[in-house]
């Protein structure tokens, strides 16, 4: 199942309020690291979706969302719970490092 | 049991790939499974690489190089070794994937790692306003005020890229020349935006949770200045990434794998390596790619040799 692209005016509803633990995936198109990242993500969520929602954020169309969340380096995937951003993840990693770095939220 | 296992997938991995895979050897490429294409995923024009005129987009090179691999049955795995034992006949390659491989000979084409500055809280600034890619992250830096450290290609090509964003790039060196190719300097030199500062390093980085500058010091008379910065790029080389093999191979005295004279022989037998990870001097695409050329004939020849 392909992530959820969120939007500035989804923010609120899809990640902000949010019962479970939401993953926003911040991503751009011309960034490598991030297209390998992205099918890691995909398998987390397939595994793990029950505990933890994972959607995205594409920063060039919504520049906004990645200036308020002080996004400057991506991809960056921040774990947000009632509201708040709770973990920060910057950079890709292989799968078992993001799963560990996760555990609190999927175990 | 594989006849070749290739460890890494720039320049040099995957011309291992097309060679051994041209041999009938049915190679076996793991390629990382996030940083697969190597340092060549973080640049972007690549202009010196022989057979393309007009340049290409370094992906876009190696996107051509996996698809060559490929085309004559090279095996691409994109999973990260985690473990090997390359003592004994048969090699073992352990993945962060949970899988398993033996094979009679492996060819080792890591890379380098990016280098740090090895100041405190660089880590913790790391994008929070350090960045490692000028490709990935120079789009947060509109109009903005940044610095590259630095004095190769890489630095030069960062700085000139990233005066697509920023209104200001400051470009601080150790010494008072570059080590980077002429036309990569004259371009950065020749940018309106670009100041260089040189004989200077980062003495202290700056900031609460998010980077807002540096101390500089330089390096002739000892003087410190605080430099208000929101980006800074860290590009002061790179290490041979060894660390899987540090134990069993033999290195030179600078941490590179040890060959022998102009082969990709490895202190073991069946052992091979290629491409950065040998090479303290050259490290360019071109000659990556000869050299893993040089370790696929040498595996070829030592498979035939062992039948």
């Amino acid at each position: 199942m392909a992530a959820k692209h969120v939007t500035t005016d989804s923010f609120q509803a899809d990640v902000l309020s949010s019962d479970k633990p939401v993953l926003v995936d911040f991503w751009a198109e011309w960034c490598g690291p991030c297209r390998m990242v992205s099918p890691i993500l995909d398998e987390i969520a397939a595994e793990h979706g029950d505990k933890l929602t994972i959607v995205k954020v594409n920063v060039d169309e919504e520049p906004a969302l990645a200036q308020k969340y002080g996004i400057t380096s991506i991809p960056a995937m921040h774990v947000f719970q009632g509201g708040e951003v709770v973990k920060a993840i910057i950079g890709a990693k292989p799968k078992p490092a993001l799963l560990s770095d996760l555990d609190a939220f999927i175990n | 049991m594989r006849e070749v296992i290739i460890i890494g997938s720039g320049p040099a991995g995957y011309t291992a790939g097309i060679y051994t895979a041209r041999a009938g050897l049915n190679p076996l490429l793991i390629a990382s499974s996030v940083e697969a294409g190597g340092e060549l995923m973080k640049t972007t024009e690549v202009e010196n690489y022989p057979g393309f005129p007009n340049g290409l987009q370094g992906p876009e090179l190696m996107d051509s190089f996996r698809q060559q691999a490929e085309r004559f049955g090279t095996e691409v795995l994109l999973d990260d070794v985690i473990e090997v034992d390359l003592t004994g006949t048969t090699k073992i390659v352990k993945t962060g994937g949970g899988k398993t491989f033996e094979a009679k000979t492996v060819i080792l084409a890591t890379g380098a790692a990016y280098r740090e500055l090895g100041l405190p809280r660089e880590k913790e600034l790391s994008g929070y306003g350090i960045s490692w890619c000028a490709t990935c992250d120079g789009f947060f830096f509109r109009e903005k005020t940044i610095a590259v450290v630095g004095g190769g290609d890489s630095a030069m090509e960062e700085a000139t890229f990233l005066t697509r964003f920023a209104s200001k790039v400051y470009l601080i060196h150790r010494r008072d020349s570059f080590k980077a190719s002429k036309i990569m300097q004259e371009r950065a030199l020749a940018n309106p935006k670009i100041e260089v500062i040189w004989n200077t390093e980062i003495a202290e980085l700056l900031g609460e949770g998010k980077l807002t500058g540096v101390t500089t010091r330089n390096l002739v008379d000892g003087t410190e200045k605080q430099l208000d910065l929101d980006g800074l790029f860290i590009a002061i080389g790179n290490d041979p990434r060894v660390w899987l093999v540090e134990n069993q191979v033999e290195l030179t005295s600078d941490k590179f794998i040890k060959v022998d004279g102009r082969s990709s022989k490895t202190s073991l037998p069946g052992v091979f390596a290629a491409g950065d990870v040998i090479d303290p001097t050259y490290r360019q695409a071109i000659t990556a790619a000869g050299s893993g050329c040089v370790a696929a004939l040498d595996a070829e020849h030592y498979l035939t040799n062992l039948k």
